[in-house]
């Protein structure tokens, strides 16, 4: 009888089995790098519709974030400052300026200026800012060097292993608490055992089990 | 199987010849391939014009039900879960026979499987599919299903080992995959056949393809064999511990009723026993439809009434232990439980549940019966639907009426749990079609092996001649 297949697919069946192991590598690695929020999520940095800059009024003017978020310390969320607190200095400071023309209209409008959520969890997920400032986890370990960029981009994938792997070893983070809205600060040489002292004393037990955040 | 055939070369005699109408080696294979080669006969399309209708309705409700969520089903407070769970444990129990036949009864040398394990074993496929879509739906976000496999993700997660859920979702795949090796393995010889008699080029390559270059050689034969032999040893554990997991999906559980540990026999038992009662049914509609009466005769058929006797009476013995022990316990809530399941207000699913699977399969006692196409065909889907109901009663009456009465309510399904349901059956009927189409639905290869041509031995004159006659 006649041969249905010629010789050289004998073969096939290996190339085939190779291949497959590169396609499953590279399908693998293609999700690992291009679906993680690593690469989906930081980095997000939408247009404000103000030039509003970080860098300008916190870090060359040196003020504190909680002149801004002055809620952020007894309260979830964060607040977005109000117009009225621009308008402190700006009625004032450059009160001409092109830049700030929706500021002054929002002002007399007494309309919020619309700004661009940038870091936000999905609703199932329970965050609290006053609970991690309290314990002394500074603003940077969480949004980066803010007081360098002049547009607020999210520097941390805000995953939940991301959350985990803090709650599960926070010494790292843990800062005098009069550290916490300071960009610069680094861990000093005795961290690890400041850590456990304040752990201890500031009762710092973190949540890991599912209803800590998903309440 | 030459090798099995020499071992079971011992059996008495009395055993009745297993085809009839002096086959040959010849006849076998004409009859078999025959059934795939002549032109299709246009019932063919009707029926699979029907199955693909059905097939539709289940992608229908399907897409409705990923759209729109859960709640189109008729799921409620105390019974969260429904039909879902009764139809996946429906479709997994029929999904046993055929690894029964193919698998335990190999290796109990039990030759008159040769006729009907092609056919149940690709019936236990095409069930367990049926089977997999329910878990995999009933979680409502349908696109996060791979949660249930260790996958590392960003979230950090990573299934729960202590669940039996997800001891199902192993133990049933790798049924599945087991069962679909045991098959393709078992079909290889047969798909060399069609590839040589094929006319068609197209055929030729494809049937070329799928009998992945099989010769038919000495040794071919000898690693077949061995492969097989092993693939049966693989499968053997896989009868009795799928549906055992299964039934620790309740059996875990504290609610009265599932918190038992009867659950495992008792599924198993059952599973069985739904199974056989499916190939009894299709069978029986093969056979008539494609003649097939030499190959699947009355005498195999008896032999599955007779297993179906046989685990019939064991679940009826599981029904009666049940309410033994929740006297037996003194436990009040377990003893609420099952009066409320036979007098409650499922009470008349309960004794469905009851005369089909405990009453029916006594019919089978008596010979007459038992032989007796119409009586068995009758009985095989009264126990189909009774096996239905089992999964009903345990699943429902025992959530509709738990620990809290305040909860309790009583469920009553929608048009989609019904729709899916039939759906399901659009699926099994389809593939069932295909395949009794396109691939030999006997087992050529191993059919021959239990003619007498395939079992020489020396008969002294003047004996009768064993299976001549
Ligand atoms: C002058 C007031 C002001 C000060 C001071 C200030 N912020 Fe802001 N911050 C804003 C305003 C207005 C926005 C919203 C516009 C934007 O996102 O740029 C904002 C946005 C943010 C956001 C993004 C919120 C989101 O949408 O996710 C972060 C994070 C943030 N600030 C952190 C800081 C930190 C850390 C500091 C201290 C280093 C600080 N801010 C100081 C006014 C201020
Ligand atoms: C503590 C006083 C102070 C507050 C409060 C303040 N700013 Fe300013 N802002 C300044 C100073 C100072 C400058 C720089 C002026 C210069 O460059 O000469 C400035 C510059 C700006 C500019 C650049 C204007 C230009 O024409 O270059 C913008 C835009 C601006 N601020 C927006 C805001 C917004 C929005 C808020 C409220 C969230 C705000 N500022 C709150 C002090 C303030
Ligand atoms: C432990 C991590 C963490 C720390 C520390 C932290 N943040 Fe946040 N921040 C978040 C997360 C997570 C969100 C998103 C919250 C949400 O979507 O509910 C957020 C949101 C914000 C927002 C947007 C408004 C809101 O609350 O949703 C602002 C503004 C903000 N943070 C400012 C600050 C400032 C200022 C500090 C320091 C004083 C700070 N954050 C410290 C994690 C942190
Ligand atoms: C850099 C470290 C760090 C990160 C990142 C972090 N946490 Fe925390 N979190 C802490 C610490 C420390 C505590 C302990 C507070 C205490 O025990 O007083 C805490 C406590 C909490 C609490 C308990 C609050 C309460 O009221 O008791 C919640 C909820 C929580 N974190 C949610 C989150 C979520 C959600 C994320 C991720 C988006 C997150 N955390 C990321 C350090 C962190
Ligand atoms: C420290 C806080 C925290 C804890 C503890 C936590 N989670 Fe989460 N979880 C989150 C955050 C934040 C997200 C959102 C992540 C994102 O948006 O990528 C999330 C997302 C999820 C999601 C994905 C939901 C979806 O629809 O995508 C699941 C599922 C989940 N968590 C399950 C759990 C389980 C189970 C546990 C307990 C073993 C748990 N979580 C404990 C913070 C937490």
């Amino acid at each position: 009888m006649a041969q249905i297949f010629p010789e050289w697919t004998n073969k096939l069946p290996t190339y085939a089995a190779l291949g497959a192991v590169v396609i499953g590598a590279v399908v693998v690695g293609f999700i690992w790098y291009y679906g993680s929020p690593w690469y989906t999520d930081v980095g997000y940095r939408p247009a404000q519709p103000v030039p509003y800059s970080h860098k300008l009024h916190a870090d060359d003017l040196g003020m504190d974030c909680r002149y801004c978020h002055n809620f952020v310390e007894e309260s979830p969320h964060a607040n977005i400052p109000p117009t009225q607190t621009c308008m402190n200095c700006h009625t004032l400071i450059l009160p001409e300026s092109e830049k700030l023309l929706l500021v002054r209209e929002s002002f007399a409008n007494k309309q919020p200026i619309e700004w661009v959520r940038i870091h936000k969890l999905p609703d199932y997920a329970y965050f609290d800012h006053s609970a991690h400032l309290r314990a002394g986890v500074g603003c940077a370990d969480c949004h980066g060097n803010v007081a360098k960029m002049e547009v607020v981009s999210q520097t941390q994938p805000l995953s939940m292993s991301w959350c985990l792997d803090c709650h599960r070893n926070p010494e790292k983070s843990i800062r005098p608490l009069d550290q916490i809205t300071n960009m610069e600060w680094t861990a000093p040489d005795n961290q690890a055992e400041y850590a456990r002292r304040m752990i201890e004393e500031r009762n710092i037990d973190p949540p890991k089990d599912c209803s800590g955040c998903h309440r | 199987m030459s090798s099995t055939a020499q071992d079971v070369s011992g059996l008495p005699d009395s055993e009745k010849p297993l085809l009839t109408g002096n086959q040959t080696f010849a006849s076998i294979t004409a009859t078999i391939s025959g059934i795939v080669e002549r032109k299709t006969p246009p019932i063919w399309y009707l029926a699979l014009g029907a199955a693909l209708s059905l097939l539709m309705v289940l992608f229908g409700s399907i897409g409705w039900l990923v759209y729109e969520g859960t709640g189109i089903w008729g799921l409620n407070n105390p019974v969260g879960w429904g039909w879902a769970i009764i139809n996946f444990v429906w479709w997994v129990g029929i999904g046993h026979a055929g690894t029964l036949i193919s698998a335990i009864l190999f290796l109990l040398r039990q030759r008159w499987r040769t006729s009907i394990n092609r056919f149940a074993e690709a019936m236990t496929l095409f069930a367990v599919s049926c089977a997999l879509i329910f878990p995999a739906i009933h979680v409502g976000r349908v696109w996060v299903v791979y949660w249930t496999f260790p996958v590392p993700n960003q979230m950090g997660m990573w299934p729960n080992f202590r669940s039996p859920l997800l001891w199902d979702v192993f133990a049933v795949s790798t049924y599945f995959t087991a069962s679909l090796l045991f098959w393709y393995t078992g079909l290889i010889p047969d798909l060399a056949t069609f590839r040589d008699r094929a006319k068609t080029k197209i055929k030729k390559f494809v049937f070329g393809i799928l009998s992945v270059g099989w010769r038919g050689g000495n040794r071919q034969w000898k690693h077949y064999e061995l492969a097989y032999l092993i693939l049966a040893g693989i499968s053997t554990p896989l009868v009795l511990s799928v549906h055992s997991v299964v039934s620790t999906d309740f059996a875990v559980s504290i609610l009265p009723g599932w918190h038992t540990t009867i659950f495992p026999p008792y599924f198993v038992a059952g599973a069985i026993f739904s199974g056989f009662a499916m190939v009894v049914t299709l069978t029986i509609i093969a056979r008539k439809i494609f003649g097939l009466e030499n190959m699947i005769t009355v005498n195999h058929l008896e032999k599955m009434n007779k297993i179906i006797l046989l685990t019939g009476s064991m679940v009826g013995y599981a029904y009666g232990m049940e309410f033994f022990i929740a006297w037996y316990s003194g436990n009040i809530y377990e003893q609420f439980t099952f009066i409320n399941r036979a007098f409650g207000q499922y009470g008349w699913a309960y004794w469905i549940m009851v005369s089909y699977n405990v009453l029916v399969p006594q019919l089978f006692w008596f010979k007459k019966l038992r032989t007796s196409v119409p009586v068995m065909f009758v009985a095989s889907l009264f126990i189909n639907v009774g096996m239905w109901f089992e999964r009903f009663v345990i699943v429902v009456s025992s959530l509709a009426q738990d620990f809290l009465p305040a909860n309790w309510d009583y469920y009553s399904p929608t048009i989609w749990d019904v729709a899916t349901f039939v759906g399901s059956f659009g699926l099994f009927f389809t593939l069932f079609l295909l395949f009794i189409r396109f691939l030999p639905m006997i087992s050529m290869a191993e059919v021959k092996t239990v003619l007498p041509e395939a079992d020489p031995h020396y008969v002294a004159p003047g004996t009768k001649g064993g299976h001549h006659e």
